[in-house]
């Protein structure tokens, strides 16, 4: 992927399987643009944390290991802002119907924490029905300085 | 990298070496079974160092969480030191903060066993 420049926005996607192998690709794809961007390590790790989560739930919930079905990731870059989509083939998700991982009743539960860590350590996170069918997230970190 | 653990014994407390990454797939299921074998056995003082985790995510967090169920419902405490600023940040993020006891030097963790 090229860097940008002044106003550049480079883009790119692709498709991966629905297995756990995916997750160490996508995030070694998307570090890969965010070294080029200059973000620094902390928001580095940050990132990868945060496409680890959306690719687990896509492979996991979204297409539920089916080999039928594809992962589509979107990588955005701009001069300021890095944006990755990340989207499944499954039959949809309401976002309301997530029992919320902080209240007391939930805190020992064993699952449940992806999106609420997307969510701490993205600047910027959306979830809603992917064109085509589905499930898409958009999620977005800043550049530092940057925003 | 997956997860490489091993026990030791220090007096009546065993300690796991954690290291390499805990998650979804190997590395949180053989933590799990770790947790599941030295709770069978009996064992009440377990302190978890995680100094050498890399990496640790949701799934890793829930096993973490699923390990201490597991050992309090055996009558006994697991506790955690060494943790990374990474992993720190996921503790408060997730409040589980409240729940663990954390400490940064194993010596600390170890005496404060009853």
């Amino acid at each position: 992927m090229a860097e940008t420049g002044h106003g550049e926005v480079s883009k790119s996607y692709i498709t991966l399987d629905s297995s756990l192998e995916s997750v160490d690709q996508a995030e070694e794809i998307v570090l890969k643009t965010a070294r080029e961007l200059g973000f620094q390590e902390d928001d580095e790790g940050s990132i990868g944390m945060a496409v680890r989560e959306g690719v687990v739930n896509a492979v996991v919930h979204g297409n539920r290991y089916s080999s039928k079905k594809r992962i589509h990731l979107g990588i955005e870059a701009t001069p300021s802002q890095l944006v990755i989509t990340i989207g499944d083939e499954g039959e949809g998700f309401d976002l309301s119907s997530l029992p919320d991982p902080l209240a007391a009743e939930n805190l020992m539960r064993q699952s449940g924490r992806g999106i609420m860590l997307i969510r701490a350590f993205m600047d910027e996170f959306d979830l809603h029905p992917r064109h085509g069918g589905g499930t898409e997230i958009r999620i977005a970190k800043n550049l530092a300085g940057r925003s | 990298m997956s997860v490489k653990l091993s026990t030791r014994q220090v007096g009546d407390v065993t300690v796991i070496d954690a290291a390499g990454r805990i998650t979804l797939g190997e590395g949180a299921s053989a933590f799990r079974e770790m947790i599941r074998d030295l709770a069978a056995k009996g064992e009440k003082k377990i302190v978890l160092n995680l100094n050498e985790v890399s990496y640790i995510d949701s799934s890793g967090i829930g096993e973490l969480v699923s390990g201490f169920t597991t050992v309090t419902n055996h009558g006994g405490q697991l506790k955690l030191v060494g943790l990374s600023k990474r992993v720190k940040d996921l503790l408060q993020v997730t409040k589980l903060y409240t729940v663990f006891e954390v400490f940064e030097e194993e010596a600390d963790a170890v005496r404060t066993f009853a």
